[in-house]
C-alpha cells in the first residue's frame, strides 16, 4: 500500500524522466474531469490555478472569507532558490545537500532534489506574475543568506514575501474563476472525505455562513490545508489553522507521517498572560545583530540594563562558538528552553530570554540598526509597549511549522488513490527540521510544478470510469456522520468552552510533547489526553445554533486536535532517537546535543488509523541515501 | 480595567441590528483588542448566550480578515494598525467603546461584526492580475526592474484587502483598494501590457459592485493599516483616462 514511487535513474534525472513518461489527458477530455482543492494558500491556490489553466474543472475551498487570507500570507523572510546570481557557488546539488542536512537526514532524497531543481523556475514564474521582489540598483534581483546555509539564495519582498507570493497565486486563481474554470467556495470547511471503492471521490463541506452541509464530487481531491501547529494553542499560526481536513482523511485511510516533528521558532514574543490567543513571530533575521543571553544567576530580578556584562550568559555563543546566535532553529529553541527550565528565564512570566541589540547599536550606530529592522522594532513596541533600542527584546520559542502531515509518495498522492496532499499538509521534503525560507518554496513548487504533472497522470486512468455522483450511498453516510457530530456538539450542554479544551491540549503538548520529550512524559501525556477526550465529550458547551457559529466550527477542530495529539505522542514515543525538532531526553550526549540513531530509525514513520481508542499501526518507509553520506549534524 | 462596550448585534443580513451594552472587567492592558472580545465571548458562553461573531485570523496584521469600527474609526485609534494589532493599553479604565462592523452597501453584514467582502474578490477577478500561465516564464533577470520601481510597486502591492478604506469613506468608495492593485501591476514591465484593459474592467466592476465614487477626501489613506498612498488613486485615474482616450 505504501509505495514511494521514486523514479528510476540518477538523482538529477529522476524528475525529467518522470515528466517525460507521465500520462497525459487529451485537452478535449480535460473539461470532463473535476478536481476539488481544499485550501487556498500557496500550495492550494497555485495548484487550483495551474490545473484550471490546463483545462480541468476546479472547485476551490477555503474557510476564510477570501482566498487571499490563507496563512501563507504571514510568512516573512523569503523564498529559497538555487540561482547562483551571486556567483558564490550555489547549485541545485548544494541546495539539495543543505536541505537534506538541515532536515537531519530524515527526508526523501528524490523529493528534496526535485525541490531544489524546481526552485529557480519559481522565481521566474513569480516575477512574471508581478511579485515585487527586492532588486539591486542595476535592476537585477537581490537576495540574502539565511540560517543553516553559506550561500545567498533567499529571495524576498521586504518582510512580506509570503504575502506577495500568495497574492500572485490568489490573482491567478481569481483569473481562472473569472474564466469559469474555478468555482470558489469561500467560508466553507471540509468536514469529511468521501471514499468510493477505495478512491477519493469527494468531500462533505459545511457552508460557514448558512450552516448547510454540501456534497461535492470530483475525480480527485487535493488537500492543501496547511499545518497543524495550532494544536499547541499558543503558536505563530493564524487562529483558524487546523488539522481537520487531513485528520478526517487520515481516519478514512490516509497515513500520517512524521507527526511529532514540529518546529519551534526561536524568535517569537513570549506569552504574557492567560488570555493570550497567539504568539507573534519576530523575523529570524534579528539574530544577525542581536545577541541572546540570560542572567547567570537564576531568578535574577534586576532590570536587564542593570546586569553587568560578566553576569550575563551568552549561552548560544558559549555552546556553539562557530554559529553562535545564528545556530539553526531547532538548536536555538532547545537551548532557550534549557536555560528557562533551569530558572534563568526573564520577563514577567520568567519564560523569555533576552535578544540584545546594545552591542550592535554601539558598533554600528542606531541609524544602521534602524535602517535594517525599524519595522520589527516598531511592531515590537506596538505589541509590548517596550522600546527595544533602549532595552533588550524579550523573546521565546513557539510552535511554528509542522514537518509532519499526510504521508505522500513521489507523486504527492496519499495512501488513498486520488487523494493528494500538498505543501505543509504533507510530510515530504523537510525531514525532521525545516530550514528557513523553504516552506514557501515547497508549497509553491508542489502546486505550480509538481501536481500539474502528477494529478493528470492519475486522472488519465479515471477518464473512462463512471463519474462519481453525490447521490452515492458513500456521500449519504459521510454527510450523516458529519451531522451526527455537529448535533452532538450542540447538545452536549456541558460547562466548558471549546477554547478551554484547546488551551488544555496545547499546554499538555507543550509540556510533554514539545521542545523536548521523554518516555515518562509521553506516557503520562497519553493518559491525560484520554481523560481530556472524555471530558470534551461530556462537558463541552456550545452556544448558538447550527447556522453561522464560530464556536461550533472550533469544536470540530478541537475534537480532531485531541485525537491528533494522541498520535503525536505515539509517534514521539516510538522514535527512540533525537533528530531535528524531535529531542528525546534519553538520547543526548553528555553536553546536551541530539543523538540520532541511523541504524534503527532511518525511516519515515507512517501511521495507520485503527479506530477510536485503538493504538495506531506503524508502517515504515526506509530512507536510502545514495548521493549523500549520513553525517552528524554539528553546529559547534 | 473595567470597560463599557456598546456592540452591534445583528442576526443576519436581512434582520435589523442594534447596539447592545456589555460590561467587562479584568481587562489587562497587554491584551489585544480581539483577545478582549474573546474574554467577553467566554463570559457569554458561561451565561449560555450566543457569542459575538467577528472576523479575524492571523492576528498579526497581515491577513486582512479582521476589522471593525472602534469609536467610529476603522481599526481603532492608532495609525497604520489593524484591529488585531491594537492593544488595550490604548484605552483606559472606565472607557466606553463603540464597536460596529465596517459599513458599506457592497459589504453586507453577515452576523454581528462579520461582513461579506466578496465584492473585492470580484473586482480582482476582472483584471487584477498579470495573465501569466504557469511553467514557461522567462528567466527572471531577463527583464531588469529598477530598484525604485520595485519599491514603488511593493508600496502599492502591500494592500491587505481589509476594507478599512471603504468603511472610512463617506461614499463607500473602493478607489484606494482598486488604485493600489492597478498601480502595483502597471508599474511593472510585466503588467504594463494589460494596464489599459485592467483599468477599464476593474473600474467598471467596482461600480457594478455598488461602491461609491471617490471625492478625494482622503480618509482612506489615513485609516489604511498599510499606509497605501492616495497617489495610487491618481494613478488609477491616469490609467483609466489613458485607456479611454486611446481605446480602439
Amino acid at each position: 500500500m505504501m509505495e514511494s514511487k521514486i523514479p528510476e535513474g540518477p538523482l538529477a534525472d529522476k524528475w525529467s524522466l518522470y515528466k517525460s513518461k507521465a500520462k497525459l489527458v487529451n485537452p478535449a477530455n480535460r473539461k470532463k474531469l473535476n478536481v476539488i482543492v481544499v485550501g487556498t494558500g500557496l500550495a492550494g491556490a497555485s495548484c487550483a490555478a495551474s490545473l484550471a489553466e490546463q483545462g480541468y474543472n476546479i472547485k476551490s475551498f477555503c474557510f476564510q472569507d477570501s482566498p487571499r487570507r490563507a496563512h501563507s500570507v504571514a510568512a516573512q523572510g523569503g523564498v529559497n532558490a538555487a540561482k547562483n546570481y551571486k556567483n558564490d557557488g550555489d547549485s541545485t546539488f548544494r541546495m539539495f545537500y543543505d536541505t537534506i542536512k538541515g532536515g537531519d537526514f530524515r527526508s526523501r532524497e528524490a523529493n528534496v532534489y526535485r525541490l531544489a531543481e524546481c526552485s529557480a523556475h519559481l522565481i521566474d514564474h513569480a516575477v512574471a506574475q508581478g511579485v515585487p521582489f527586492a532588486r539591486e540598483y542595476a535592476g537585477y534581483l537581490n537576495n540574502r543568506s539565511f540560517g543553516g546555509v553559506q550561500v545567498s539564495r533567499t529571495f524576498y519582498a521586504r518582510g512580506q514575501t509570503g504575502q506577495q507570493l500568495l497574492l500572485g497565486a490568489y490573482q491567478a486563481l481569481e483569473r481562472q474563476a473569472a474564466l469559469g474554470k474555478v468555482a470558489l467556495y469561500t467560508r466553507h470547511e471540509m468536514l469529511e472525505l468521501v471514499v468510493i471503492e477505495g478512491k477519493a471521490k469527494g468531500i462533505i463541506a459545511r457552508n460557514l455562513e448558512t450552516g448547510q452541509l454540501e456534497r461535492h464530487a470530483a475525480d480527485a481531491v487535493v488537500l492543501a490545508s496547511g499545518g497543524y501547529g495550532k494544536v499547541y494553542y499558543l503558536s505563530t499560526l493564524a487562529m483558524g489553522c487546523n488539522s481537520s481536513a487531513i485528520w478526517r482523511a487520515h481516519k478514512k485511510g490516509a497515513y500520517m507521517a512524521g507527526v511529532s516533528w514540529i518546529q519551534f521558532h526561536p524568535t517569537s514574543l513570549p506569552q504574557h498572560g492567560e488570555n493570550q490567543s497567539k504568539l507573534t513571530l519576530m523575523s529570524e533575521s534579528l539574530r544577525n545583530d542581536g545577541r541572546i543571553w540570560v542572567p547567570k544567576k537564576a531568578a535574577d530580578d534586576r532590570n536587564a540594563n542593570a546586569i553587568p556584562e560578566e553576569e550575563r550568559d551568552y549561552y548560544l555563543e558559549r555552546r556553539y562558538p562557530s554559529f553562535g546566535n545564528l545556530a539553526p532553529r531547532d538548536i536555538s529553541s532547545r537551548a532557550a528552553k534549557e536555560r528557562i527550565d533551569a530558572g534563568h528565564g526573564v520577563g514577567p512570566m520568567k519564560n523569555a530570554i533576552y535578544l540584545d541589540f546594545s552591542d550592535a547599536i554601539k558598533a554600528q550606530g542606531k541609524d544602521k540598526i534602524e535602517a535594517k529592522y525599524s519595522n520589527l522594532f516598531a511592531m515590537y513596541e506596538k505589541i509590548t509597549g517596550i522600546n527595544a533600542y533602549k532595552e533588550p527584546m524579550l523573546i521565546s520559542p513557539s510552535a511554528h511549522f509542522t514537518m509532519g502531515g499526510l504521508w505522500v509518495d513521489y507523486e504527492l498522492m496519499t495512501t488513498i488513490p486520488g487523494l493528494f496532499a500538498l505543501g505543509e499538509a504533507n510530510f515530504a521534503d523537510h525531514g525532521a527540521n525545516r530550514l528557513g525560507a523553504n516552506s514557501l518554496l515547497q508549497a509553491c513548487v508542489d502546486g505550480y510544478f509538481i501536481a500539474p504533472y502528477t494529478i493528470p497522470n492519475y486522472l488519465a486512468g479515471e477518464l473512462n470510469l463512471p463519474r462519481p455522483d453525490i447521490s452515492h450511498p458513500a456521500f449519504e453516510e459521510a454527510e450523516k456522520e458529519v451531522r451526527r457530530q455537529l448535533d452532538r456538539f450542540l447538545h452536549t450542554n456541558g460547562t466548558l468552552s471549546a477554547d478551554y479544551f484547546h488551551k488544555k491540549i496545547g499546554r499538555l503538548l507543550y509540556e510533554k510533547c514539545g521542545l523536548s520529550r521523554s518516555r515518562k512524559k509521553l506516557e503520562e501525556a497519553l493518559i491525560e489526553i484520554r481523560e481530556l477526550k472524555t471530558s470534551f465529550e461530556n462537558d463541552l458547551r456550545i452556544t448558538g445554533d447550527n447556522t453561522l457559529n464560530s464556536e461550533l466550527e472550533k469544536a470540530g477542530r478541537i475534537a480532531d486536535y485531541i485525537e491528533l495529539a494522541e498520535l503525536m505522542c505515539y509517534d514521539a514515543l516510538q522514535r527512540e532517537e533525537s533528530c531535528g525538532a524531535h529531542f528525546r531526553e534519553e538520547y543526548q550526549t553528555a553536553d546536551g546535543e541530539a543523538v540520532r540513531n541511523d541504524n534503527e530509525f532511518c525511516y519515515v514513520s507512517a501511521w495507520e488509523w485503527k479506530g477510536l481508542n485503538n493504538e495506531p499501526e506503524l508502517h515504515k518507509e526506509p530512507l536510502t541515501f545514495e548521493s549523500v553520506e549520513l553525517a552528524v549534524r554539528s553546529y559547534k | 480595567m473595567k470597560l463599557y462596550l456598546k456592540i452591534w448585534r445583528q442576526f443576519n443580513s436581512s434582520s435589523k441590528g442594534e447596539m447592545t451594552d456589555y460590561e467587562i472587567d479584568g481587562v489587562s492592558e497587554h491584551m489585544s483588542f480581539l483577545e478582549m472580545l474573546d474574554l467577553l465571548n467566554e463570559s457569554l458562553i458561561q451565561q449560555g448566550e450566543r457569542v459575538i461573531e467577528f472576523d479575524h485570523d492571523c492576528r498579526e496584521g497581515i491577513c486582512g480578515q479582521c476589522g471593525v469600527m472602534i469609536n467610529g474609526r476603522a481599526h481603532g485609534p492608532l495609525k497604520n494598525t489593524t484591529t488585531c494589532q491594537l492593544h488595550m493599553r490604548s484605552f483606559k479604565d472606565g472607557d466606553t467603546i463603540y464597536i460596529e462592523p465596517f459599513r458599506a452597501k457592497a459589504f453586507p453584514v453577515l452576523r454581528d461584526l462579520k461582513i461579506d467582502r466578496k465584492a473585492f474578490d470580484s473586482i480582482i477577478a476582472t483584471g487584477g492580475f498579470i495573465g501569466a500561465s504557469t511553467g514557461q516564464a522567462p528567466e527572471a533577470n531577463s527583464i531588469p526592474i529598477t530598484y525604485e520601481t520595485a519599491e514603488a510597486a511593493f508600496d502599492a502591492a502591500a494592500c491587505i484587502g481589509c476594507g478599512a478604506c471603504v468603511a472610512s469613506c463617506k461614499n463607500a468608495s473602493a478607489a484606494l483598494f482598486v488604485g493600489a492593485k492597478i498601480t502595483h501591476l502597471a508599474l511593472l514591465p510585466q503588467g504594463k501590457l494589460e494596464a489599459s484593459k485592467r483599468a477599464l474592467s476593474m473600474v467598471k466592476q467596482m461600480d457594478e459592485e455598488g461602491f461609491g465614487a471617490c471625492s478625494d477626501t482622503r480618509a482612506c489613506e489615513i485609516e489604511c493599516p498599510q499606509g497605501i498612498s492616495v497617489l495610487s488613486i491618481a494613478k488609477m485615474n491616469l490609467e483609466y483616462m489613458k485607456a479611454l482616450t486611446f481605446r480602439k
